[in-house]
């Protein structure tokens, strides 16, 4: 550890292992590479700082992620509604992402990170975001809007069990249960 | 009320000691200070002792008989009263009891739930201070040191396993290199890393065995070099035995050395260990492979059981590619360009109807192609396999001449590896002939490239046994020019002892055998050096001058060098795999006539670890087709226990019938290899033994032995069989039902008024069938209220699109309803269907029970 960074007091460091997925090399990887997020004069409290989303899309783990905006979103406690990171929703972050974590519980978060609003459900906005998301902003790459919605329209209708028009969190974790290779993909590493 | 729980805390505090925790005695004395308290407290002290034992109690009563009478009378009543409260106590040690593992249980899954992580430190904590203060409580009479050592012990243990685990994850090597690879490209190409160290560790654990066993005690304790003729280089190979173009090639020193078979002496047992290498070196062959083959099967087993999900589920196509696709580990924006192009066109080729890429119209020419192309890669096959023979055949008679150069000394290797190097861009190009789906693409060219190793190998095996069996009849010859000579050494030195002094016979100067095994050993060890050289000048010379060229002569050329013609290389995942594979499988062939040879493979494989982690990362780009990696490893494993396999059967062969050579190797002198293990029962173990090991080698014993394996066999696939169908049926079931919940639903879009109104006056009664589901439940009980009147068109729309191909069919292609746009013009067609669909509402609460999402 850098002398300037104050470390994770052990007691915490135990607690922190109790409560994520992460051992104890990856939590103080974690701090060092959040102490360096973290503006100099604020090194000294770490554990309380916050770090704007503009800095943690930085990341070269999250920099080429296409759901680097809505995985600050999903994380973060601020009040505000900055999306801010502290050190806390960071490691809650890694946890999830790590490759120890249940798939129940990283299925549970990639529906918070494909809902796109916030409502609960993957509607068709959702999923076209969602779309968009993952075909990248290159003209090339895009899909012409009746692609789109018959690519909508096929997903409602394998997922959609209730026939609602919209996804919700049991439909999508029962989908994505059966996937063979989620939880290999759902994966950041520092 | 608190007062009391306090106080029946108290009596379990009391009751365990004050040893348990520090928190436990400073309690009571903050209680003191209050004084009504006071009077609950001596009850509470009372009934400590009541429940701790009648006699106790019995003895304190005694004692307070000598004090005053109404004290007397108070206490009968409080007596009692206690009586009373140590049956409550009791239930409520249950409780807390309960409590406590519930609070131990929320500690140890507090991880896996979806929390903030403040709400689970406050949670945390308090379910610990809980655990902590009431855990010491639980332990009852004579049992509660026990219990509260037990729970030391549990608290140590999970210290100790966390801390064990925070030690495994940093002994295990390249972690962090891996997982720079990872974030570049992929999963993927990190697999292939992942299945090199995992190599790497399997040949690390036979080379402790080779080395540690057969090696080591040969070296220390065998009779040193030069002391034997099999130690010593022949006199006439002396003058060159140490130019290093003669050590490249394995020749002089090197091959009269423990890296080969024909350095080990036959002697039973060699030191003061009486260590008996010859049985050692036996084995040590047979559990290399041993291990191997059970290693290989064990991790198949972990991924066979790791991989629940089943891929063929066609349920979830587009669910899938559009939920899952997406690589988080990728970091690298290059990648993440290459990924969301890749996304685009899955997403747009599943989009497009299979029927129009089905319309072409020459279906005739296609399978010409395909027929052409195969017939072609067959022609190559053969072409290579005979050129194999051709050059094994003619490096026999080269190694019969003199003065013969480089190349036709290691002719063999060179086309190996050439073949190697250049059919697989052949085959890919012939491939292109036949047009298939990339992804079968892929497993034909494979299944290719595997054949064409496999026959090389195989190939240059035979030419390897016909060049063993000439040696086998020239060791014949030679035999007996060594018996005579030596005789006639020594009669002659005994006729004229007074001319020759020296008495034994220089060993340099004793006439060999050709000593087939050493020459096995060689080809093996030389065909692996060459192989590693190829590989490595392959990467150096394609990937990493090819990117130099590209990346600096971009500036000055005509068209754009990166996108155009040359550009980068990508990583080629799968005949990297397949080379190391095959590496493998002439190791195992080789190492039991090469000890040494495993001892060059772990250098390779550490060597190649950096050398090719750095070629990614500093020159090829990420494929363009990118592969998951969880499917395909078992792929390859199995294809590694294939390679295993075919690899054991001539070393099986050459251990069980061909004769070992008579002055060479640790089995000289035996008729058979195998007969080691014969004479180390006689010798060595008691006669009742060596009777057992007859009776049980008895072919009346093993044939039977053999039979009921096979009936095991077939019972237990038969099994496998019979869980596969349950399975199937009960895919088949869910599907059903999945169907039938979607038709009522579709259903109840489109029906009357009526029915709408009775389902409204129906749904709450749904609500509490179902309320103990999650949201799911409610969620869709309220959308199917409020759907008729808003959303009923829309609704129409998506089930019906829905509907006739969900329902006509058990497994609907999802392209099917992509030719028929969404039309409200089969609503005509449903109120028939609707009347009998919405006839079983009262059922929907239990169907839905049975719905697999829950």
């Amino acid at each position: 550890m850098g002398g300037s960074a104050s470390s994770v007091p052990p007691d915490l460091l135990g607690e922190y292992q109790e409560l994520t997925f992460l051992t104890k090399q990856e939590i103080l990887i974690a701090h060092k590479r959040f102490s360096e997020l973290v503006p100099k004069e604020e090194r000294d409290q770490i554990l309380s700082a916050r770090v704007p989303k503009d800095k943690v899309v930085t990341l070269p783990e999250l920099r080429a992620n296409p759901f680097q905006h809505r995985i600050c979103r999903v994380f973060s406690t601020a009040e505000d509604g900055d999306d801010s990171l502290s050190f806390e929703d960071f490691l809650d972050m890694l946890s999830v992402f790590s490759d120890a974590a249940t798939s129940e519980i990283k299925s549970h978060y990639a529906f918070r990170i494909f809902d796109f609003d916030d409502d609960g459900t993957l509607d068709r906005k959702d999923l076209e975001n969602l779309v968009n998301c993952l075909t990248g902003d290159a003209d090339g790459t895009r899909l012409s809007t009746s692609e789109m919605d018959q690519l909508i329209q096929n997903i409602l209708e394998e997922s959609d069990i209730d026939k609602d028009g919209t996804i919700n969190l049991s439909e999508f974790q029962h989908v994505i249960s059966r996937s063979p290779d989620f939880a290999s993909s759902f994966k950041i590493v520092l | 009320m608190r007062k009391k729980g306090k106080c029946a805390l108290e009596v379990i505090m009391e009751n365990v000691g004050m040893e348990v925790d520090g928190q436990v005695q400073s309690d009571p004395e903050s209680e003191e200070d209050e004084e009504e308290e006071e009077t609950i407290q001596r009850p509470c002290s009372r009934e400590a002792i009541k429940s701790s034992g009648q006699e106790k109690n019995q003895q304190t009563k005694e004692v307070d008989e000598s004090e005053e009478e109404d004290e007397i009378f108070r206490r009968k009543r409080l007596t009692r009263k206690t009586n009373r409260r140590v049956k409550n106590s009791e239930e409520e040690l249950e409780r807390l009891k309960e409590q406590v593992e519930e609070k131990k249980k929320l500690i140890s899954t507090m991880r896996n739930k979806p929390w903030r992580m403040a709400k689970k430190l406050t949670v945390l904590r308090e379910a610990q201070a809980f655990v902590e203060k009431f855990e010491g409580a639980l332990g009852k009479g004579k049992g509660k040191k026990f219990y509260a050592y037990k729970v030391m012990m549990a608290k140590k243990w999970v210290k100790f396993k966390r801390d064990f685990d925070n030690f495994k994850t940093q002994c295990i090597p390249w972690e962090m290199k891996i997982k720079e690879v990872e974030s570049h490209f992929g999963s993927s190409v990190a697999s292939y890393f992942i299945f090199l160290r995992w190599m790497y560790g399997v040949n690390l654990v036979l080379f402790g065995l080779i080395f540690g066993l057969v090696i080591i005690p040969e070296v220390l304790m065998g009779m040193p070099y030069g002391s034997m003729p099999r130690k010593t280089v022949p006199r006439a190979e002396q003058a060159t035995a140490m130019d290093f173009s003669v050590l490249w090639d394995f020749e002089g020193y090197i091959k009269y050395s423990a890296l080969f078979y024909g350095y080990y002496n036959n002697q039973r047992t060699i030191g003061w260990l009486k260590y008996r290498l010859p049985m050692a070196y036996f084995m040590v062959g047979i559990s290399v492979f041993g291990y191997s083959l059970v290693v290989v099967i064990r991790t198949m087993a972990r991924n066979a059981n790791e991989s629940t999900g089943d891929g063929d589920d066609n349920d979830f196509i587009f669910s899938w590619k559009m939920f899952t696709s997406w690589d988080y580990l990728i970091g690298n924006p290059e990648t993440a360009d290459n990924k969301f192009a890749s996304i685009t066109t899955s997403f747009k080729e599943s989009i497009v109807d299979e029927q129009e890429s089905n319309k072409d119209e020459n279906i005739h020419l296609r399978r010409f192609l395909r027929v052409l192309a195969n017939v072609l890669i067959i022609c190559c096959l053969c072409g290579s396999g005979y050129l194999i023979y051709f050059v094994v055949k003619r490096s026999q008679t080269f190694s019969k001449m003199q003065n013969i150069g480089w190349y036709e000394r290691n002719e063999v290797e060179i086309v190996m590896s050439l073949l190697g190097m250049f059919c697989p861009p052949l085959f890919e190009t012939i491939a292109a002939l036949e047009n298939y789906h990339p992804r079968i693409g892929l497993k034909w060219q494979l299944g290719r490239i595997f054949a064409l190793f496999l026959g090389n190998l195989y190939t240059f095996l035979l030419a390897l046994m016909d060049d063993v069996n000439e040696k086998l009849t020239e060791e014949d010859v030679i035999k007996n020019i060594t018996h005579w000579t030596l005789l006639n050494y020594y009669n002659s030195s005994a006729v004229n002892n007074s001319t020759f002094s020296p008495p034994p016979i220089d060993p340099a100067d004793v006439p060999r055998g050709p000593c087939w095994e050493t020459t096995v050993g060689i080809e093996f060890v030389r065909l692996t050096v060459s192989d590693i050289l190829v590989t490595y000048i392959t990467i150096l010379v394609g990937d990493f001058l090819r990117a130099c060229f590209v990346r600096f002569m971009n500036y000055c050329w005509c068209w754009d060098l990166e996108a155009g013609f040359p550009s980068y290389a990508e990583f080629d995942i799968s005949g990297n795999v397949l080379g190391l594979i095959f590496n493998q499988g002439m190791i195992w062939m080789g190492s039991f006539y090469a000890p040494g040879l495993v001892g060059i493979n772990v250098l390779r494989l550490l060597t190649s670890m950096y050398f090719q982690c750095w070629a990614v990362m500093s020159s090829n780009v990420p494929h363009e087709r990118v592969f998951k990696a969880s499917k395909s490893n078992n792929f390859y494993m199995g294809l590694l226990l294939l390679i295993l396999f075919l690899s054991l059967l001539p070393v099986a062969y050459t251990i069980m019938s061909l004769p070992p050579s008579f002055d060479c190797g640790p089995f000289s002198g035996k008729k058979k290899m195998s007969d080691v293990i014969q004479e180390t029962i006689e010798l060595d173990f008691p006669a009742f033994v060596a009777k057992i090991f007859s009776y049980v080698a008895n072919p009346g014993l093993i044939i039977p032995a053999i039979l009921l394996m096979v009936l095991a066999i077939y019972y237990l696939n038969a099994v496998a069989e019979a869980y596969q169908h349950a399975n199937a049926e009960l895919k088949k079931k869910m599907q059903v039902q999945r169907e039938e919940e979607k038709n009522k639903r579709n259903n109840k879009a489109t029906t009357n008024l009526a029915t709408q109104d009775l389902e409204d006056f129906l749904t709450p009664s749904a609500k509490s069938g179902g309320q103990s589901q999650p949201t799911a439940d409610t969620k869709s009980d309220s959308t199917n209220k409020n759907s008729p009147g808003a959303k009923e068109g829309s609704m129409a729309k998506n089930s019906n699109a829905a509907c006739p191909g969900r329902g006509a069919t058990m497994v609907p292609p999802p392209h099917v309803t992509i030719t028929q746009p969404p039309r409200q013009s089969i609503k005509a067609s449903s109120p028939g269907q609707a009347r009998s669909g919405t006839s079983p509402q009262g059922l929907r609460p239990g169907t839905r029970k049975g719905q697999p999402c829950n």
